[in-house]
């Protein structure tokens, strides 16, 4: 059963959820489950969303994901808070929504499942058991949400801290410090706290000792050279080898997506700057995609291609930064000093262009901050001339090096299917064979118009990971290049009312062009009530941003999908049975920063 | 004066001497921790420490002035007496084979007929350091690296001696000035290659430098044996890994390149010139390679090594014997 549109939504948004809701899969759907499919909800996701009871939620998704053309992973699992939205006109009745956001590789589509939750009864089936990647998607909604999840095998908080009270996501949660009484931390407090953290093998199921000799439990974090950030790993060990091991995080956790409840649209975009720290600009992307999906903006050209190339001079960096920090980790010192050069070139044109060196916040909604200064083309292709022959050394000094291929060549491999289960995206699930790189397959922002390759792996190991990011690094100096060749001439902002802030030239000479600037600064935009979706190739693998509106100032709810989160989550299927070097290595090879996987 | 008589005043020089050979190496040991700096940052693209003096030459006084008067904490689950005899064993242990080596025809300390197996035991003795000062923090990190330091040493020390054993076979001695003499012909580096091969990868595993630096391995056990070490007590692994070095770079220039020998310039100078060429083939080898894994490292040891040094020794027997 589809949803017909409200009279309100504009024509853009009828067409793209009427096709949706028409699809076959949904037919199929609805025609299998009945009535306990409640509706199919329009939105401006670019997915079919569809409500459907508790009571078969497992079914549908082992439906799902054995279909002829599987939805082979579960892309995404968060909740809303549905209390205090005053825009749910033809939505089932519900206090909270579970949503599942499954994605298949061979449809090249997505479907989204939502599951409405009565207050009185905060409980949906777990799906761990269909998707092993659900178990940490499930406990943060736990932890975030108090939603419980039955038969869930480990329910207990990832990202607050194990002695946290209260459910931070809720929207009776105050989002602001002065709302909490003043914070003291006591030495019994703190006692208190360690004792939380101590490891206790019987919680996760492991034994302490076999055939008579114990087990060494190490713990590995969240201070540690090789964690790359405030990551813990308990290590159960027979000598050096890894019998098991839990992943800890949450020790970076900033609560980016509850601040997204308080910024206005236009005031959020630093914040996600900071969210893969080292990813700059390519975290504004998915961020302004989707707002300017909700507002209706389209983006002129010329700043599309402005955007494609910031963007892919951060995933530069971004490597670079992969590279030397990878190569670091299995002791080869020198290399990073090298790519910290190149990375320093990299920052001196993206500080030219934005002003900024890491956090540069520099899209806006509808364009980008400023045009790009005079004598840009000069600044960039002297980084594009640089950067190829100092790939090509690292490639020969280190890649071809014995040393590494011996610790890197299948070590930590996992094949296209066991990445599929855990989530895996981006140039990690690429070094398995699987050619799926949003840039091609869902080409968004202006990256249809550009001609590169999408380099793949075969083993899926530590080797491979690292060579395809070398590789990526040339086609995103090829597709840079296409940018300097051809950058299109025009407006680096779209005239469009809701782009923030209004183009300022126009603003002293209309007084209706002044007072839209002004309640745009001061307020920000105000958007209409719906929902929107943006998934894109970011540095480390898929970030999306998933933003509900209200029809307010600030966004509702701002879900955000790292690439990192899963990729943690995978690390114990790949190290049973290695060694700890070996550990070191995945680690550097999975390029994770926890400000990604915590938000 | 009756006392003075020439016995003792050969042993006032010998002691002299033994001074300052001591003061010499300690003070190089201390010094090649900024020099290594230096030269890693000139083979890294950047600058090292050049901050204090001119040409950062007092980053030394800097550094020592900082490991004094840090706080030195002994952790409350250590084993005390192991704790502190540790970091002593470890610099004593080095600098005490020191005494064999001969460096010029008049400088050395003493000289010893088992001068070889001398150093062969004090090497021994080192790993006990490694071993008690990781067993004794208490530390899960550290006795991780105590154990891989053990294991280490006992797969390379066994080939270290056997490497060793060509070079005695055609000298017929174990003393190492009666070694240098026997080389005024022709280096041992040519007719014992393999020899200096194996002495010289098992030189790096006993000093624990790159790649072999396992014990401490900062990626994988965050410096492991001396991780709870602080103040002068780590400073003392720390030089005494730097004597290490100097001390395998001074043996590597005796037993294969001829000591001291060489034309034109002095004796010091070519013993100077020889040591130090391979104390930055020590630094450049860190500068340049990734680390093995820690298995390989033995696999390797105890597959390649030993018997590239058992062959070498039979051929080099046979040799001996036949011609």
């Amino acid at each position: 059963m589809s949803q017909t549109p409200e009279g309100t939504v504009s024509q853009v948004e009828a067409m793209s959820t009427r096709g949706l809701g028409e699809s076959p899969l949904v037919h199929e759907l609805t025609a299998r489950y009945g009535p306990d499919v409640l509706c199919v909800q329009p939105t401006l996701t670019g997915v079919p969303v569809v409500w459907v009871n508790p009571g078969i939620l497992t079914a549908v998704m082992g439906w799902l994901r054995d279909l002829e053309q599987p939805f082979s992973m579960l892309f995404d699992l968060s909740a809303l808070d549905e209390r205090f939205r005053s825009h749910r006109d033809g939505l089932p009745e519900a206090d909270f929504t579970v949503f599942y956001h499954l994605l298949s590789i061979e449809r090249n589509d997505d479907i989204m499942i939502k599951v409405p939750i009565d207050e009185r009864d905060m409980a949906v089936p777990s799906i761990s058991a269909i998707y092993p990647n659900a178990n940490w998607y499930e406990r943060e909604v736990w932890d975030l949400f108090g939603i419980t999840f039955q038969n869930h095998p480990h329910l207990t908080r990832l990202i607050m801290p194990p002695t946290w009270t209260g459910h931070p996501l809720r929207k009776d949660y105050p989002a602001r410090a002065t709302e909490f009484d003043p914070y003291s931390l006591t030495v019994e407090g703190q006692d208190k706290e360690q004792e939380a953290l101590r490891f206790v093998p019987e919680e996760w199921g492991m034994a302490r000792e076999r055939d008579g000799s114990e087990f060494m439990f190490l713990n590995l974090g969240p201070n540690h050279p090789s964690a790359h950030g405030a990551f813990r790993l308990v290590l159960q060990l027979d000598g050096e080898e890894i019998v098991d091991c839990v992943p800890d995080i949450g020790y970076h956790h900033r609560g980016a997506e509850k601040m997204a409840e308080r910024q206005s649209w236009h005031s959020y975009i630093p914040y996600t700057d900071r969210i893969d720290y080292t990813g700059g600009v390519m975290n504004n992307l998915p961020y302004v995609l989707a707002v300017e999906k909700l507002a209706g903006i389209t983006v002129p050209k010329r700043a599309e291609t402005i955007r494609v190339m910031m963007a892919e001079m951060f995933r530069i960096t971004s490597h670079l930064l992969f590279l030397g920090t990878y190569l670091q980790d299995i002791g080869a010192m020198s290399p990073v000093f090298f790519t910290f050069t190149d990375r320093q070139k990299g920052y001196e044109v993206i500080e030219g262009i934005t002003g900024f060196r890491m956090h540069p916040a520099w899209y806006r909604i509808g364009g980008t901050a400023h045009d790009l200064p005079k004598g840009w083309e000069k600044l960039v292709q002297g980084f594009l001339d640089w950067m190829p022959k100092r790939l090509d050394e690292y490639e020969s000094t280190m890649m071809t090096n014995a040393i590494v291929r011996e610790r890197t060549r299948h070590i930590a491999a996992y094949t296209t299917q066991e990445a599929l289960d855990w989530g895996v995206t981006g140039p990690n699930l690429r070094a398995t064979g699987c050619n799926f790189d949003l840039r091609k397959q869902r080409p968004y922002g202006g990256y249809e118009n550009f001609d590169f390759d999408v380099p793949l792996g075969s083993n899926g190991d530590v080797f491979d990971r690292g060579m395809l990011r070398i590789e990526e690094m040339r086609q995103s100096l090829r597709i840079i290049q296409q940018c300097v060749n051809h950058m299109p001439t025009g407006d680096y902002k779209a005239d469009h009312p809701l782009t923030t802030p209004p183009p300022r030239e126009r603003m002293l000479q209309h007084i209706e062009t002044l007072i839209t600037h002004f309640l745009s600064v001061s307020w920000g935009p105000v958007l209409k009530p719906n929902e929107s979706l943006q998934m894109i190739e970011a540095t480390k693998g898929i970030n999306s941003y998933y933003l509900t509106s209200d029809g307010g100032t600030t966004s509702y709810r701002t879900r955000i999908r790292t690439p990192s989160f899963p990729h943690l989550q995978q690390i114990p299927s790949v190290m049973r049975g290695g060694f700890i070097p070996d550990l070191i290595a995945h680690l550097g090879s999975i390029d994770f920063v926890m400000a990604d996987v915590d938000r | 004066m009756n006392w003075w008589t020439p016995t003792v005043e050969a042993a006032v020089i010998a002691m002299a001497k033994a001074l300052v050979i001591l003061l010499v190496v300690v003070l190089l040991g201390a010094l090649l921790t900024v020099i290594e700096r230096r030269l890693l940052g000139l083979w890294q693209d950047r600058y090292g420490p050049n901050r204090v003096g001119p040409f950062g030459s007092l980053q030394l006084v800097a550094d020592m002035i900082k490991i004094f008067f840090k706080e030195d904490w002994i952790p409350p689950f250590a084993n005390r007496v192991l704790f502190v005899l540790a970091p002593g064993l470890a610099m004593a242990s080095l600098l005490l084979a020191f005494i064999i080596i001969p460096i010029t025809p008049g400088w050395g300390i003493a000289e010893l007929h088992i001068g070889l197996l001398f150093f062969l035991a004090m090497a021994g003795l080192n790993v006990y350091a490694v071993l008690l000062g990781g067993w004794a923090s208490g530390n899960k990190y550290a006795l991780f690296g105590a154990i891989r330091a053990s294991a280490q040493t006992v797969s390379y020390e066994v080939f270290m001696g056997l490497s060793l054993m060509g070079i005695v076979a055609i000298t017929g001695s174990f003393n190492m000035r009666e070694i240098v003499e026997a080389q005024a012909g022709l280096w041992f580096i040519v007719p014992q290659f393999f020899g200096f091969c194996t002495f010289l990868i098992a030189g790096i595993a006993v000093t624990h430098r790159h790649p072999f630096d396992q014990p401490e391995a900062e990626q994988e056990l965050a410096d492991g044996y001396h991780v709870e070490y602080s103040s002068m007590k780590f400073g003392l692994f720390f030089i005494g890994e730097y004597v290490g070095m100097v001390l395998i770079s001074a043996l590597i220039a005796t037993l294969f390149f001829g000591g001291w020998l060489g034309p034109i310039l002095p004796p010091v100078v070519w013993f100077a010139l020889k040591t130090g060429f391979f104390l930055m083939f020590f630094i450049l080898i860190r500068a340049s390679l990734p680390r093995p894994r820690y298995d390989r490292v033995m696999s390797f040891g105890w597959l390649v090594c030993l018997p590239l040094t058992l062959v070498n020794l039979l051929v080099t027997g046979a040799v001996v014997l036949l011609v």
